[in-house]
């Protein structure tokens, strides 16, 4: 069901589409800057019917689908790893919080000696860009599992790995999934990002493309499938968070 | 159709008399940051006979969560000795069922999940997880909700499903840490008529931490007092109510005697610890 904010949040997008349109037609902004969202449109449908970009649009969705895939199970490891060695944490705890303010992306060259051009350092990139959420994420779950569940399994007198699996595992669930979001998310930038100047594919690299040998029709079209993939995966995963997040709430 | 296979509810259970569990000269430090040593608890002796419903109060502080962890077998005494059925306590043995005091539902499972649990840990058939469930979710008054997870649901009803997961299993000694604590008064009178039921029925051993002293008076046969940290015993109480009774005995004669022998001795405690509490200011 669709909230009475949702439906005014439609309308506010709709409306600001609505102004961009007839901006466009009636010629306020030039056709050689950009071009009216109905045509943007009607270009991602040529561009995917003639599957001319498929090619791309495979690579960059596997590349994000790896990233985070890598980024997710290594930062929970890492994050499990450090809950566990409290002393450490204590240590690197400050690094991790100011993490994002380095601008990591910086560091392509590095990425490019060392892995070449192509999917593994675009990976790499992503992965360095979102793992680090998903190690936050993993210790703030683990920190909020009450610690009355944890006596409670040991009245059931179960053993370690059980205790993980029944107990912890759900009751951090809900922080793990924001993790898994906001990873997706970074890895989502950081694919893209990468394939301006470190690949010749993907959705990034044929927006370049096309930007530079003034294809607006097509370069329009691709930033339109960006948007829609980002917003359909984050309003999917946000529909899983939600419902973890109102089982939490005690 | 009851919790336990056996038993009539209105005769005192079998082997009534015998000690079911008890603890010889237990005492319990911490450790602080500090680097001093607290005495929370003790030295203390305590025998709970078989059947008993053994009722503990004393100033807030005093070490009687602390008391239920070493009888669980949740943390080890620092001295002493803890014995349930004839065996010692090093770890939380089996047939003790705990009820704490925290919200301890688990918010990612249904009701039925929740109180299903440790039926399902210990192997229990698909049949008799479902008949005990059944039983214990409609005699806590859960048969409206549960389907639905804990987060819908208000503390009290919390509570009632933690009771009912602890049930399930038929523990022979029952803990619980003020249990009742988020409940309003008329909420817990109540609660306390169906916890004294299920008590009959199943013939359980009970310890029952709490600070309201008509609480203790009603529900316990036997009331032990405790003194301000490090807690010991410093009375016992005999209520002697007949094993048949509910809330309604609050009208009897003799209740106002308890509670006022209670708090006699509760009200010096509870001074000292406000006079340490004073003298910190």
């Amino acid at each position: 069901m669709i909230t009475r904010e949702g439906w005014i949040r439609f309308g506010v997008v709709a409306a600001l589409v609505a102004a961009f349109e007839a901006a466009c037609r009636f010629g306020f902004i030039p056709r050689t800057v950009v071009i009216a969202p109905t045509e943007m449109v009607v270009s991602l449908w040529r561009l995917i019917e003639s599957g001319e970009y498929n090619d791309d649009i495979l690579s960059t969705l596997r590349n994000v689908l790896a990233s985070s895939l890598l980024a997710v199970g290594l930062g929970f490891m890492t994050g499990v790893l450090i809950h566990a060695l409290p002393r450490l944490r204590a240590a690197i705890e400050p690094l991790l919080a100011s993490y994002y303010a380095i601008p990591t992306f910086m560091f392509y060259p590095v990425f490019i000696v060392v892995f070449g051009v192509g999917d593994r350092a675009i990976i790499a990139i992503a992965v360095l860009l979102s793992i680090v959420a998903m190690i936050t994420s993993t210790l703030t779950g683990l920190d909020r599992i009450p610690r009355v569940l944890r006596k409670t399994a040991r009245i059931y007198r179960m053993n370690l790995p059980a205790r993980a699996l029944l107990i912890d595992l759900p009751a951090a669930a809900p922080y793990l999934f924001t993790g898994i979001k906001l990873s997706f998310a970074y890895a989502f930038i950081g694919v893209i990002a990468s394939e301006f100047i470190l690949s010749g594919a993907g959705i990034g690299y044929s927006i370049a493309y096309t930007y530079n040998n003034f294809n607006n029709r097509n370069m329009y079209g691709l930033m339109l499938l960006v948007i829609l993939v980002a917003t359909i995966a984050n309003t999917a995963l946000d529909m899983i968070d939600r419902r973890l997040q109102t089982r939490l709430r005690r | 159709m009851a919790f336990a296979p056996a038993g009539n509810a209105s005769s005192p259970p079998p082997g009534e008399g015998v000690v079911h569990a008890r603890l010889t000269g237990v005492s319990r430090f911490f450790d602080l940051p500090s680097g001093a040593k607290l005495h929370a608890l003790g030295p203390i002796d305590l025998d709970i006979k078989r059947g008993e419903f053994f009722g503990v109060v004393g100033p807030s502080g005093c070490g009687k969560s602390t008391l239920l962890d070493v009888l669980a077998g949740l943390i080890s005494p620092t001295d002493g000795e803890v014995w349930f059925e004839d065996k010692r306590v090093t770890d939380v043995p089996d047939g003790v069922g705990v009820v704490f005091q925290e919200d301890a539902a688990f918010p990612w499972l249904t009701v039925r999940d929740n109180v299903a649990f440790g039926l399902r840990r210990a192997g229990f058939d698909a049949a008799e997880t479902k008949r005990r469930v059944d039983y214990a979710v409609g005699f806590m008054g859960l048969n409206d909700f549960a389907g639905t997870y804990p987060a819908q649901l208000s503390g009290g009803m919390r509570q009632r499903v933690c009771i009912a997961r602890t049930l399930v299993l038929q523990p022979r000694l029952i803990l619980l840490d003020e249990p009742f604590g988020a409940l309003d008064q008329q909420t817990r009178l109540l609660m306390g008529d169906e916890l004294l039921r299920l008590w009959r029925e199943t013939n359980a051993t009970v310890l029952l931490i709490t600070h309201a002293l008509d609480e203790a008076a009603m529900l316990s046969d036997r009331v032990g007092v405790m003194s301000a940290r490090p807690g010991t015993f410093i009375d016992f109480v005999e209520t002697k109510w007949p094993r048949e009774r509910d809330s309604r005995i609050v009208s009897d004669p003799r209740f106002g005697g308890i509670t006022a022998r209670l708090w006699e001795k509760l009200r010096v405690e509870s001074l000292k610890i406000m006079g340490t509490q004073a003298g910190h200011k």
